[in-house]
């Protein structure tokens, strides 16, 4: 492979070679000297008050080194932290917790006490030797309910279990759309459960803390996608100073947004390994993680659409409820509002959007962002909108998105919720997804297998996602992205990036980046993350971001130490900086071949330093920190079919499109596996996933028995296509994809299956049995 | 706490003899024992297939047998999967067509493929996809996992000399 064609090629992962071999370190493969394991005792209640906690009998069983309780860490531990605290209740305590549950449990697995024991089985046995006096207390499940005056309340003092409460007044938009029925135009309306899902990466949660009480250095292993977050955050917690403490991530496992998070037991664990002064190991049992690591999604929404009689949309009006369960984490409070509200308008050009916003404590597992996080309950409510208006109005689904979509030439855009759009052309995502799939032959065939009784569906979607936050001020801490690149003596390269991977497959992309930049094999190239004593301060991986973020990052870094190369080869050819080009590993005078300098002279120059010219600091080596100055909104059209067995409900996905555009593509294979896994995953909400709690604040899907994420033979052969909508957000052009998948797959599969049975909308998720009673009128 | 128990194990190709718990899981053993931490635990209830090794040349779930039952037996793990410093072509095929992302199941998944394929060498799709059933992947939707064990199998039927382990 050419040098130069190295960004846009589909290069073989770097990471892949430790990953199949199984010489990965995830952070259950730590072991260090002396450790402990931790297991935390958790509540079986979704609501009670604590009386006692009795531990004596768990503190005498041999190999039990300590048992901790709320009374224990109170005073030493701060509370679990949260990333923007929204006024006024949360900032005076709502939903605000300490890592142990005081008086009070609130949700099935909140976390009650810990044991400290000389291995995990001697932890997990004194667990069943604590003693907890719990008085049940009645709970607030279904979110309308516990928005009810006369509901369970979870926070006493505040009298309510709403934590915030925003309705402007919709006189305008309720004159738009008397208007529009006084012009004959229509209105549609529709109630949306977005149901609570668990994120569920194939690795759990786990940590490793260690600590030396000489120094009081910290050093915490954590299966986490925000070691600089988790670092600095932790040590407000511990009362150590930042620099006290180190935070390493491993190889992770998988994340999704839920470890995109401060937990519990982070800072437990960091408690008992500077109590008993040895390393302390927790592991995160999935039945555990089904319970107690947060969930995802969990709205409950209202639409109401007015249209014009020829399918133009006039107004939206959403009333969003975010159930947000027990407790706050880290981005609890703000998904709904602000990764939701500001999406509700789509791919579409609607000049009138309302929406109101009410967010609320249950007694369930606290949510957070799981991927997508807010974008997909927008993306949702947006095209189901859309089917259920094309319905309405007997229109082609496709047609009044056609009709309504933003033009290329508006961008950039600002929508009527206020979210600026770089850039997008998406009429043409539609159209070659239509293409691909043959859509008017497809409606054909559905006439056809109607006429024979079978129940075969299409649905549409055309979704657009925000990525690649930033911009400056969207959180207290401040969302750029950092990269130090190092050139070294040899000519080869190291990146430290501040972001943190969990299977995206960065080491490869940005090895790409800089490689194409430095003209150079991307072998040449190592890049680590992870560890922050070594990687400058960095925000994480989540949002789509990383490689928009922090790869602009790597990219500029890389920028400037060619620069400064370019100066010193420069000098060692005696031209002027301004003429070199740097091409297949060497330094050349524009115009004069002849006269070149190899990469590797140049690197060694700059680092033995004896010959630099008078004025030229040795060594290359420079840290970036990028801040988007805005997002991106990648976008694309997915096309699924379905058939549904009339006698047993079942859906089956016999076809399925994805036309993505996120912007350039640096390596498509990577690029197609996150939409591969990304469709998997939102097809995994529209037919299976589904958290449960029963009335009693019981849950009710606590292992994978019984939680169902999709298995391979459920799943079709993703047809995949692409556009090329580049941004000016960013200087490589990328939108990010990490999350478009789960966010254009869910709403073509809930249509699809609605379309089969012909009706407007059925809740997710559309399991067989549900279908079945539908098809039987049962 | 319970009388340990002595067990003989052979394990890629080397035996063991250890003094464990009954109630010590092969998963603990294997990976807290032996310090294989290839093999991994996702689910502990034998839905997720992420601590798949051989035993005694059938895939088994490692999480739900007890390291008694491997007394006197033979366990394949990802780490004997090749010979030192090689790849098995399954492990290519995962590694060429991009059948991984976060790497968590893929030992799992590749000891699963690697039953599958002994048992039917040229699998269809779908054949790959219902043998692959007992395996959880949350990253890759599956479509990349099933063009690598083709991959694989092609690899493997063009290759004469398919390294075959000891333990099986």
């Amino acid at each position: 492979m050419g040098i130069a064609a190295m960004l846009g090629t589909p290069v073989k992962r770097r990471e892949d070679p430790r990953l199949i071999t199984g010489q990965a370190t995830y952070v259950d493969d730590i072991k260090l000297l002396g450790m402990l394991h931790m297991t935390v005792l958790r509540s079986p209640y979704g609501h009670a008050r604590i009386n006692t906690i009795n531990t004596d009998a768990a503190r005498q069983l041999p190999g039990v080194v300590a048992v901790y309780t709320a009374q224990d860490i109170k005073g030493t531990v701060g509370n679990i932290p949260v990333a923007a605290p929204l006024p006024p209740h949360i900032t005076s305590g709502m939903g605000r917790r300490l890592p142990l549950a005081e008086e009070k449990v609130r949700f099935y697995g909140d976390p009650v006490a810990i044991v400290i024991a000389e291995n995990r089985y001697i932890a997990r046995d004194a667990l069943d030797l604590i003693d907890v006096d719990y008085e049940p207390l009645p709970v607030a499940i279904d979110v309308e309910k516990a928005m009810q005056p006369d509901s369970p309340i979870l926070y006493e003092e505040f009298k309510t279990n709403v934590a915030t409460s925003m309705h402007p007044s919709s006189e305008q938009i309720d004159k738009i759309f008397a208007d529009t029925v006084a012009n004959g135009g229509v209105i549609v309306k529709e109630r949306f459960v977005n149901q609570r899902l668990a994120p569920s990466p194939m690795e759990t949660r786990g940590v490793v803390a260690e600590y030396r009480k000489s120094d009081k250095a910290l050093s915490l292993w954590s299966s986490s996608q925000i070691p600089h977050l988790l670092r600095n955050y932790l040590a407000i917690q511990l009362g150590l100073e930042q620099n006290q403490v180190r935070v390493i991530v491993p190889e992770v496992g998988g994340g999704f947004g839920c470890k995109l998070n401060i937990y519990p037991e982070e800072a437990l664990a960091s408690f008992a390994a500077m109590k008993t002064g040895r390393p302390v190991k927790w592991i995160e049992d999935r039945d555990e993680n089904l319970a107690a690591t947060i969930h995802g999604r969990d709205q409950v929404n209202y639409l109401e659409a007015a249209a014009t009689r020829d399918g133009k949309v006039v107004g939206l009006k959403f009333h969003v409820i975010s159930d947000m369960g027990s407790y706050l984490q880290f981005f609890t409070d703000v998904i709904a509002i602000a990764f939701t509200l500001p999406m509700l308008s789509g791919c579409y050009d609607i000049p009138n959007i309302y929406s109101s916003c009410d967010t609320v404590f249950t007694n369930k597992a606290p949510t957070d962002a799981y991927r997508g996080a807010g974008r997909p309950e927008a993306t949702y409510m947006v095209e189901r909108a859309m089917d259920v208006i094309a319905n309405e109005l007997k229109r082609d689904p496709a047609e009044i998105r056609l009709l309504n979509f933003v033009q290329p030439e508006q961008f950039p855009h600002t929508m009527a919720t206020g979210a600026l759009y770089d850039s997008g052309n998406y009429g043409a995502a539609l159209e070659k997804a239509l293409d691909i799939i043959a859509y008017d032959k497809l409606r054909e065939e559905q006439k056809q297998k109607r006429a024979q009784g079978k129940l075969m569906g299409i649905g549409i979607s055309s979704y657009v996602e925000m990525c690649g936050i930033g911009p400056k001020g969207t959180t207290p801490f401040g969302l750029y992205e950092s990269a130090r690149v190092r050139i070294e003596q040899s000519g080869t390269v190291i990146v430290y990036t501040g972001t943190s991977p969990h299977g995206q497959g960065e080491e490869t992309t940005f090895a790409q980046i800089v490689g194409n930049a430095l003209s150079i094999p991307q072998e040449k190239v190592l890049v680590l993350h992870g560890d922050t004593d070594s990687t400058p301060e960095g925000r994480g991986t989540y949002g789509s971001r990383t490689t928009s973020v922090g790869g602009s990052a790597v990219f500029q870094a890389t920028e400037r130490l060619k620069e400064k190369m370019k100066t010193i080869a420069a000098s060692m050819l005696e031209a002027s900086a301004s003429d070199i080009e740097l091409e297949d590993e060497k330094f050349t005078v524009a115009g004069s071949p002849q006269k070149s300098v190899p990469f590797k002279k140049v690197a060694a120059a700059a680092n033995t330093s004896n010959t630099l010219p008078p004025g030229i600091e040795p060594g290359l080596e420079t840290t970036v920190f990028f801040e988007p100055e805005a997002c991106t909104f990648p976008f694309g059209t997915h096309i699924c079919v379905v058939e549904v067995d009339q006698d047993t409900g079942e859906p089956e996905i016999t076809r399925y499109v994805a036309v993505d555009d996120c912007g350039k593509q640096l390596n498509p294979l990577i690029v197609a596996g996150q939409v591969h896994g990304g469709i998997a995953q939102g097809v995994g909400q529209a037919m299976y996933e589904e958290v449960v709690y029963n009335e009693d604040g019981q849950l009710l899907t606590s292992t994978f028995m019984d939680y169902a994420m999709p298995i391979a033979p459920e799943l079709p052969h993703f047809e995949l296509g692409h556009t090329v909508t580049p941004t000016n957000v960013n200087p490589l052009g990328v939108k990010g994809v990490g999350e478009a998948g789960t966010i254009g797959s869910t709403p073509a599969v809930a249509a699809a299956i609605a379309d089969a049975l012909g009706v407007a909308h059925i809740d997710m998720p559309l399991k067989s049995e549900k279908l079945w009673r539908i098809i039987h009128k049962q | 706490m319970t009388t340990k128990r002595s067990i003989t194990v052979t394990v890629n190709g080397q035996q063991h003899q250890t003094e464990v718990e009954p109630r010590m899981l092969l998963v603990h053993y294997l990976r807290e024992v032996l310090d294989l931490t290839g093999t991994h635990i996702g689910c502990n209830t034998s839905q997720c297939g992420a601590c798949v090794v051989m035993l005694n040349g059938e895939a088994i779930k490692s999480c739900t047998v007890l390291a008694v039952q491997a007394d006197g037996g033979e366990v394949l793990t990802i780490e004997g999967l090749a010979p030192e410093g090689g790849l098995h072509p399954i492990q290519e095929g995962f590694w060429e067509k991009h059948g991984l992302q976060c790497g968590f199941c893929t030992p799992g998944m590749i000891m699963a493929s690697y039953q599958l394929l002994k048992n039917n060498p040229h699998p269809t799709e779908t054949e790959i996809r219902r043998g692959l059933e007992g395996n959880i992947c949350r990253c890759t939707g599956y479509q990349n996992i099933v063009k690598a064990v083709q991959d694989a199998s092609e690899r493997m039927s063009t290759s004469a000399e398919t390294p075959v382990p000891a333990g099986d």
